[in-house]
């Protein structure tokens, strides 16, 4: 799934104000300086991106199925939502 | 309300199927043609007909008949957010999508935000000030309290407020879907469970009158507008803020006159999101001190769902259903208490209670707060 890692990375660093090689894996978007408004941007890029639909409701961030707690856990999301897209 | 009966049920829209969010307070069964003529219908938004529906409704209830210097010294002030999106929405379908290269030449007056305002005052003969207030989910709110204003000022004798709204189209809902903040399933407001907001669809129209005027005419006067406040966060377009929301609830008391004690019943903005339910509980309880645990606060949006620009209008009846009534309107889809929203929020069922004064309560996105106080005669 090449590219994927990348492209997210992207866009997290685009609502972030960042170089993409400044986005480090490990941190959470909010540690990035990523608002709840720029959360909601940046998950409407990577549904657009990569043709998917992010299961995400800004009510209950926590419940939905979609983890958002660090750059590396929305990396794998996306990837297991393109995987799931693909089959 | 009094019945705690939800009003929100599966959309029956064209393209539904395309939505992710599938649910609202549509107002069902409704047929314009029972109701208005097809010239009518090329000018009246559904937003519009809701509109003089309920116009015509107030106007007979009050009894007030306008000509001569009633006439020249009464007007319209509505509240709406979408104005005419649905004909927006049908037309921009006929050329984009449809490929039309024309549309009908009343789309204009139809789909401006001021055309309800306007048809009222050319349909009632109210020739006084007349316009039409956006504010987004505090639309109807703000611009009852500009009725309230006008009057108290001396600007106007009686003027028909309140405010509708029909967002419930494709582009409509679709913009919503956007947000991230709309529930797939019900609203629940003040429950820890709740999913986010749910659109709705209508309008509640009023005749604010002079209380002398009124009383020297023998009117039935359901309630006395006692105080209004308008303050705004200056901070973020969505999210909102307490002290913002604080200030304008104190801002109402203060204009009312009376202690947070005198308020029984408080109709809350209550939309069933995360952001405002928390922020709104924690400024009524700035506000209301040691008296926030004895004022009863619910959020009808429960039933009739979010009515943006029209929500505080229809909101009001819920007030004066209180004040009249003795009955206090339920927050329902209550299932689990949430420690950050601790306040009496009538849980799912109607309370039998008296009270003398309440407020109402809306909080814009934009952060545009309007807060209205009223007393029972």
């Amino acid at each position: 799934m090449s590219g994927v890692k990348e492209r997210v990375i992207e866009i997290i660093a685009e609502q972030a104000v960042l170089e993409p090689s400044d986005v480090s894996l490990d941190l959470s978007l909010e540690a990035l300086g990523v608002d709840s408004m720029g959360l909601v941007e940046a998950i409407f890029s990577i549904e657009e991106c990569f043709d998917i639909q992010v299961p995400f409701n800004a009510n209950e961030p926590e419940k939905s199925d979609f983890d958002i707690s660090s750059v590396s856990a929305v990396v794998a999301a996306v990837e297991k939502l393109v995987a799931e897209q693909a089959d | 309300m009094r019945e705690g009966r939800c009003g929100i049920g599966e959309l029956e829209i064209r393209d539904v199927e395309r939505l992710s969010i599938r649910i609202g307070g549509q107002v069902k069964g409704y047929d314009p043609d029972q109701r208005f003529n097809r010239q009518q219908q090329a000018l009246y938004d559904r937003f519009t007909q809701f509109t003089l529906i309920a116009a015509e409704e107030a106007i007979a209830q009050s009894g007030l008949e306008f000509s001569g210097r009633v006439a020249a010294e009464s007007g319209v002030v509505l509240g709406t957010s979408g104005g005419g999106l649905n004909t927006q929405d049908e037309n921009y379908r006929a050329v984009y999508e449809e490929g039309k290269n024309r549309v009908h030449p009343f789309i204009v007056p139809k789909l401006m935000n001021n055309s309800a305002a306007s048809h009222v005052s050319m349909n009632y003969n109210l020739k006084g000030p007349s316009f039409t207030v956006a504010t987004a989910c505090a639309s109807s709110n703000h611009a009852m309290g500009q009725a309230f204003w006008l009057i108290r000022s001396g600007a106007a004798t009686a003027m028909v407020t309140g405010g509708s709204e029909s967002m419930l189209c494709f582009g409509g809902v679709k913009a919503w879907e956007g947000l991230r903040v709309m529930s797939k399933d019900a609203c629940r407001p003040f429950s820890a469970n709740r999913s986010g907001m749910v659109q709705g669809e209508g309008a509640g129209i009023f005749v604010f009158e002079e209380f002398e005027h009124a009383k020297a005419r023998g009117a039935s006067i359901l309630a006395e507008v006692v105080g209004f406040s308008m303050t705004s966060d200056a901070a973020d377009i969505v999210m909102p803020s307490q002290h913002g929301a604080t200030r304008a609830i104190l801002g109402a008391l203060i204009d009312a006159r009376i202690g947070a004690e005198t308020v029984g019943y408080i109709n809350a903005h209550g939309t069933g999101t995360a952001a405002n339910d928390k922020t709104e509980c924690a400024a009524v309880s700035k506000a209301f001190g040691r008296h926030a645990d004895e004022v009863m606060i619910s959020s009808t949006k429960s039933m009739h769902g979010h009515l943006i620009g029209g929500t505080g209008a229809v909101e009001l009846l819920a007030c004066l259903m209180a004040l009249n009534d003795g009955i206090i309107a339920p927050t329902i889809g209550y299932e689990e208490p949430d420690p950050e929203c601790s306040l009496d929020v009538v849980p799912n069922e109607a309370r039998e209670a008296q009270v003398s004064h309440v407020l109402s309560n809306a909080f814009a996105f934009g952060g545009q707060n309007a807060v209205l106080a009223l007393k029972s005669l």
